[in-house]
């Protein structure tokens, strides 16, 4: 299977047999592009995508020793996203497979994202919970069966990766604000300052991050009119410790009341190292099992969405040449 | 064999043409989402024709101008074919194709497609005898530039695109040379026209604007930066003023 990844700012392509070896993953990112500019820009990474969409694809096949012939199916993700930077791969994956009679499988970004999770563990079979937890999206997520899911909890506001970028806006690291910020957290104190932990009323597993990325601003300026100086990494900590506390606490809470003793990570927040740490902590104080894909796996890649769309052409699925670009496409 | 494909504008149209002949030709000017229809039409030329995909030579395509989607859908549909289908891109720009629908025509032809923000992608092209000639290449500009133009050179011309209707009243109470408006059937983008300058200038260096291209090479020529970019510069620029 060949799978194609143009949602955001990462052009990739990848081949991965029988769902979960994989043979070849190319990432060419744009983040240098987009760094310039503060964050991901949709027009250019549009552009960029079909500049190198191409040279992606056939160095993913040539990586992997396969020809088109060889491919059972080309997998593709067709939301959510970046509507134009979405429509550059789907475009370009419905004339691959036309033109050489092969099976097209439309894929859900966050089924990949939660897929990686099969590539690095053999054992791994649903029915597990998945906390994903990425620029975008801040779930956590009962997985019933492949490419089944049913979300448990949702942000109501930001996404975790969203309130990390505009944390690090505030307190002047730059974008992406995710690895800066976990960084910066090593060498500052996770207590030094005790921001809120959002609870949502009536919905006790949901999330909002926008309260706190409010108290770290309001924080920040209050010393800055002062001209009093603060320290960023104790902020960058705090927040941290916050954000991934909250997560932990959640999908403790979420796993408990399911039952499942499974869980997974998934996203680009997934390789934060104060969450992976939370994460191995309470899972092991709880006796849960922990999985979680390496940082290449976390990141936006090809070879999740070939994962993913191995066990959906398993399950049948198709999709005809009319198959569009959906942003706002719901998991589920 | 060559396949075209214009997606530039409102209009989604692909062709099949061999040698001289044109085969087959599918134009859909119904506010359609490019993205749901440009295969499905590419499959159904060829599943009308019996024509066999192997058979296809080079991939034609209108390079830009045009709508950054609409470009894009086009380009990366042509860059996946070119791929798969082991073939080369032949890139025609937008302008050119479309003023190539009135090739023959006395005078001078200014194709004006509606670029939004009150500024049009346009140019301006003459027919003599068997010769077809850029007089000015394609360009985005206001209304009121090229209408200048064409005012200055002071010829005949005929006007055609989909920033006909936005521009109508402009031009109507600004030109002074005799002027007229294309029929419908010729005034919006045809692949078949993209397809018939691939056909003539592919291998011809006299008309640089037309030429093959490897499908990973190939992008589109927006003829535009992106609003971030075009705002950096200017910050830039003021900067250094300032």
């Amino acid at each position: 299977m060949l799978g194609i990844e143009t949602s955001c700012d990462e052009t990739a392509a990848a081949v991965v047999k029988n769902g979960r070896e994989v043979l070849s993953n190319i990432i060419s990112s744009q983040i240098d592009i987009h760094k310039l500019y503060g964050g991901v820009v949709p027009e250019i990474a549009s552009r960029k995508h079909t500049e190198i969409i191409n040279q992606v694809i056939t160095e993913a096949l040539d990586t992997a020793g396969v020809g088109l012939d060889d491919l059972s199916g080309v997998a593709v993700t067709y939301g959510p996203g970046l509507v134009g930077a979405l429509l550059v791969g789907v475009a370009e994956a419905k004339a691959i497979c036309w033109a050489r009679d092969i099976p097209l499988v439309g894929v859900h970004h966050i089924s990949g994202h939660i897929s990686a999770n099969y590539i690095e563990n053999a054992e791994l079979e649903p029915p597990f919970l998945c906390l994903v937890v990425s620029g975008g999206h801040s779930h956590i997520v009962r997985v019933t069966d492949y490419g089944k899911y049913e979300i448990l909890a949702r942000t109501r506001d930001d996404a975790a990766g969203e309130a990390f970028d505009k944390v690090a806006r505030v307190i002047e690291l730059g974008y992406p604000g995710g690895p800066k910020i976990d960084k910066l957290a090593r060498e500052g104190d996770p207590d030094a300052v005790p921001f809120p932990k959002a609870k949502v009323n009536g919905a006790d597993l949901d999330f909002s991050f926008s309260g706190v990325k409010t108290a770290v601003l309001n924080y920040v300026n209050a010393y800055r009119m002062k001209d009093v100086p603060y320290s960023k990494a104790d902020i960058a900590a705090s927040f941290q410790n916050a954000v991934v506390s909250v997560l932990t606490e959640h999908t403790m809470e979420a796993a408990k009341r399911c039952g499942i003793d499974r869980i997974a990570l998934a996203g680009g927040v997934a390789s934060n190292s104060a969450l992976r740490a939370s994460f191995e902590k309470a899972c092991s104080a709880n006796g849960y099992r922990l999985f979680r894909p390496s940082p290449v796996l976390c990141t936006d890649n090809g070879a999740m969405i070939a994962c993913a769309g191995y066990y959906e052409f398993m399950a049948g699925v198709r999709h005809g040449w009319d198959l569009n670009a959906v942003p706002n496409l719901k998991l589920g | 064999m060559i396949l075209s494909i214009d997606s530039s504008g409102l209009v989604a149209s692909v062709a099949l043409m061999e040698e001289q002949s044109l085969i087959a030709e599918y134009t859909v000017n119904n506010k359609m989402t490019h993205s749901q229809t440009l295969l499905p039409m590419i499959d159904e030329i060829f599943r009308l024709t019996g024509m066999d995909k192997g058979a296809v030579d080079a991939i034609a395509i209108a390079a830009g101008p045009g709508s950054f989607t609409g470009l894009r859908i086009g380009t990366a549909t042509a860059k996946g074919l070119g791929l798969a289908l082991d073939v080369p891109l032949i890139r025609v720009p937008t302008v050119d194709a479309l003023a190539y629908n009135l090739y023959g025509t006395t005078g001078l032809v200014c194709p004006l497609m509606d670029a939004r923000r009150s500024q049009v992608y346009t140019g301006l092209y003459r027919s003599k005898g068997d010769d077809f000639k850029v007089v000015r290449p394609q360009c985005v500009v206001g209304i009121g530039d090229i209408i200048s133009c064409v005012n200055e050179i002071n010829e005949p011309v005929i006007f055609l695109g989909d920033g006909l209707p936005v521009n109508r009243t402009y031009i109507d109470e600004n030109i002074t040379t005799a002027y007229f408006y294309a029929p419908a059937h010729l005034g919006r983008q045809r692949a078949g026209a993209v397809g018939a300058l691939a056909l003539r200038y592919a291998d011809d260096d006299s008309y640089p604007g037309v030429r093959r291209e490897s499908a990973a090479d190939f992008v589109p020529e927006y003829l535009r930066l992106s609003q971030a970019e075009r705002e950096m510069l200017e910050k830039e620029a003021g900067a250094k003023k300032g």
